[in-house]
């Protein structure tokens, strides 16, 4: 049996890295959420926004954390595109060829990275890549502390824009009811674009938070989408606090999972709570709470 | 003469090469050699490395003239990407063996190699090893599979001895270790044989931790080998593992003697340029070229200077090449009648590797060993057995 020490440090590892989870499964359940599919895609525009911000702390020189808006803004832009000039187009309202449209998307995506980057895996080194905070006897990662304000305190504001805005309020118009969104005067369309845009931009800011910890390769999307699905699915596909709450429920069961049971056993707390939750509470966690 | 190719390169021709018609191949008259690689998937890096290395071996012999017993015949490639998918390398082989292959070479993991070995041995064509390191892969008896390269036994021996030695050089500071393992075939055995003759050498197993690849956090690994205080923690994994495991061991300030590994994916030239930091130090028992030989110091740099990554894999791949077309050339033909006693009679030499003289014995090279690595400066050095070594061993772990 594991020492207080290592379950309280366990625990505490298990909520920083949920934070970091959530802001995935942020973009994943806003695409579902508004488009009602499922983004194939995702893992491979996680992958090209990692690739893109080691791009800019590797090449411009930019502190990881520094590299945060610039790679949002640029993810935005290149999701807000992506759909408007491929995926939208390829689709033509059928919400099937909108799924087959991301999953080619995401095949195209990860040949194009290994051609340009090859299989390599790459890392960062940052000042404060080893720098911990000590509370007792714990020793808390600082990025992965840094990580986890950032991605919750972004998660609420994305909450803030969605029900304070009147550009969130469109959007979860559109989700709800597209015609009825249309005859007030909303683009479903431009709304589809939009709200793709955000989604892809959460996983630029949460490829800045991933890098000084993590590694990049043409793979690393799979590293990170499963989880990422079950989370969304956990906490209520579409719902915000659900990816929230899901994603550190997901972090925590990961954690104490791999203390207790070894990291071989230990992932297989994920599906026994995905599937307890399936059986239990079939819409997920927070369905009600979009 | 030599040509440069970069995997960039390497990969595109690969596509194109399977894209092409079997048809429009079979036209010409070179042999055509099967080269079956992870080049996508998880081992794109290293199994992409083994191309490389396989595609300039067939530049040079085309660029020295082909095989002169042969009339001058060039050597062609075809290209295969297995994934990490057993049963995509035995269609390869199969593919290839239809396409004329007259021989293979493959396939970096174990278990692709496994399963390409298999179906060529259906066909009874040479399959050259370039990398894998399961006895299994020689130990079945299979007629038409030969691996240059030492097996994972012999690793973990020669791992043994040189700790060992480092250690007394030390005045033993070394008492316990903990191993980390990734939970396939290549850690799990690496871990069990080393558990079994750890204690021979006076150092206690305090525990022997699995895990799974891909692992996200190490956090809970790390954390429980704190709580046990061991000296040493040996490392047997893959490259992405292999470096955050590090990171989170040097981060979570855990007081080791040493870090050590065996076959350690992540121990590179990269890893020491990325790291410089926490890669200091680090002690590996791996594969490597022999420092003393100016040969593979201009090997590494043709590697270098063509904008590609160095590492063993590209010489794996490239004498896994030239094994072959040695036989060729002294068998005077590619047919796998001849070319298989002739392989098993070889004596080729891959004479940048620290090896003893080639001989086969069921398919594998008894002269083949791994070296006692370590990463000073930056670089890797040779560290054991002194006779090929360019360096001394530090035996204390990174402070930061």
């Amino acid at each position: 049996m594991p020492s207080a020490d290592i379950i309280a440090a366990a625990l505490l590892n298990g909520l920083l890295t949920g934070g970091v989870y959530a802001l995935v499964a942020l973009g994943l359940t806003l695409i579902y959420g508004v488009l009602h599919i499922v983004n194939f895609a995702h893992g491979s525009l996680l992958m090209l926004a990692m690739f893109g911000a080691w791009l800019l702390v590797d090449r411009v020189g930019l502190d990881p954390y520094a590299a945060l808006p610039v790679m949002t803004a640029i993810a935005f832009l290149a999701g807000w595109a992506l759909y408007a000039g491929v995926i939208g187009r390829i689709s033509g309202g059928d919400d099937r060829r909108i799924l087959l449209a991301t999953l080619g998307v995401a095949v195209v995506l990860d040949n194009l990275a290994l051609v340009i980057f090859t299989g390599d895996s790459r890392t960062i080194d940052t000042p404060y890549a080893f720098a911990v905070v000590e509370a007792g006897p714990l020793l808390i990662s600082v990025p992965k502390l840094i990580s986890f304000v950032v991605a919750l305190a972004l998660a609420a504001a994305m909450w803030a824009f969605m029900t304070r805005t009147d550009l969130g309020r469109a959007i979860r118009a559109v989700a709800r009811e597209p015609d009825g969104a249309r005859l007030v005067g909303i683009s479903p369309k431009r709304i589809f674009a939009l709200s793709y845009g955000i989604g892809i931009g959460c996983l630029g800011a949460a490829a800045c938070l991933l890098l000084p910890t993590f590694y990049v390769s043409p793979q690393v999307g799979n590293v990170f989408v499963l989880i990422a699905f079950t989370i969304v699915v956990l906490g209520g596909m579409g719902s915000f606090p659900g990816a929230v709450a899901g994603g550190l429920i997901i972090g925590v069961t990961e954690s104490l999972g791999g203390l207790f049971l070894g990291e071989s056993l230990g992932p297989i707390g994920i599906p026994l709570i995905f599937i307890a939750v399936l059986l239990l509470r079939p819409s997920g966690l927070f369905r009600t709470a979009r | 003469m030599t040509m440069r190719i970069s995997r960039r390169q390497a990969i595109v021709a690969g596509s194109a090469s399977l894209a092409m018609p079997a048809v429009a191949r079979a036209q010409s008259a070179s042999i055509k050699l099967g080269l079956i690689h992870p080049v996508t998937g998880p081992l794109a890096f290293s199994g992409s490395q083994c191309r490389l290395g396989g595609q300039m071996a067939i530049a040079d012999v085309n660029g020295g003239g082909g095989i002169k017993a042969m009339g001058g015949a060039k050597i062609e490639a075809l290209l295969g990407d297995a994934q990490l998918k057993p049963e995509l390398a035995a269609s390869l082989v199969d593919q290839f063996a239809e396409a004329g292959a007259a021989g293979f070479t493959g396939c970096f993991s174990s278990s692709l190699g496994l399963a390409a070995t298999q179906a060529a041995a259906k066909y009874n064509l040479p399959f050259s090893i370039d990398s894998g390191v399961a006895d299994s892969l020689t130990a079945r008896g299979l007629a038409n599979t030969f691996r240059l390269f030492p097996p994972a036994t012999e690793c973990v021996d020669g791992a043994v001895l040189e700790l060992d030695g480092v250690n007394k050089a030390a005045g033993s500071p070394v008492k316990s270790a903990i191993l980390v393992h990734e939970n396939s075939e290549f850690g799990t055995n690496t871990a069990t044989a080393l558990k079994e003759k750890l204690p021979g050498i006076g150092i206690k197993v305090l525990d022997v931790m699995p895990h799974a690849t891909p692992t996200r956090d190490f956090s809970n690994i790390v954390l429980r080998i704190k709580e046990q205080k061991p000296d040493l923690v040996i490392i047997s994994n893959y490259i992405n593992e292999y470096v955050l495991l590090i990171r989170t061991l040097v981060q979570q300030r855990v007081p080791l003697v040493a870090m050590f590994s065996v076959l350690g994916g992540g121990f590179s030239l990269k890893f020491a340029k990325e790291q410089p930091e926490i890669a200091e130090n680090v002690m590996d028992f791996n594969h490597w070229y022999n420092p003393r030989k100016p040969e593979s110091l201009a090997f590494r740099k043709r590697v270098e200077d063509a904008g590609n990554t160095f590492s063993w894999e590209v010489l794996f791949g490239y004498y896994a090449v030239r094994l072959l077309t040695d036989t060729f050339e002294k068998a005077g033909t590619a047919d796998k009648a001849k070319v298989l006693p002739a392989l098993a009679a070889s004596t080729y030499f891959p004479d940048m590797l620290p090896y003893a003289p080639t001989k086969f014995v069921n398919g594998q090279n008894q002269g083949a060993h791994a070296s006692g690595l370590q990463i000073q400066k930056g670089e890797i050095r040779v560290i054991w057995p002194e006779q090929f070594a360019d360096a001394k061993p530090v035996f204390h772990q990174p402070k930061l």
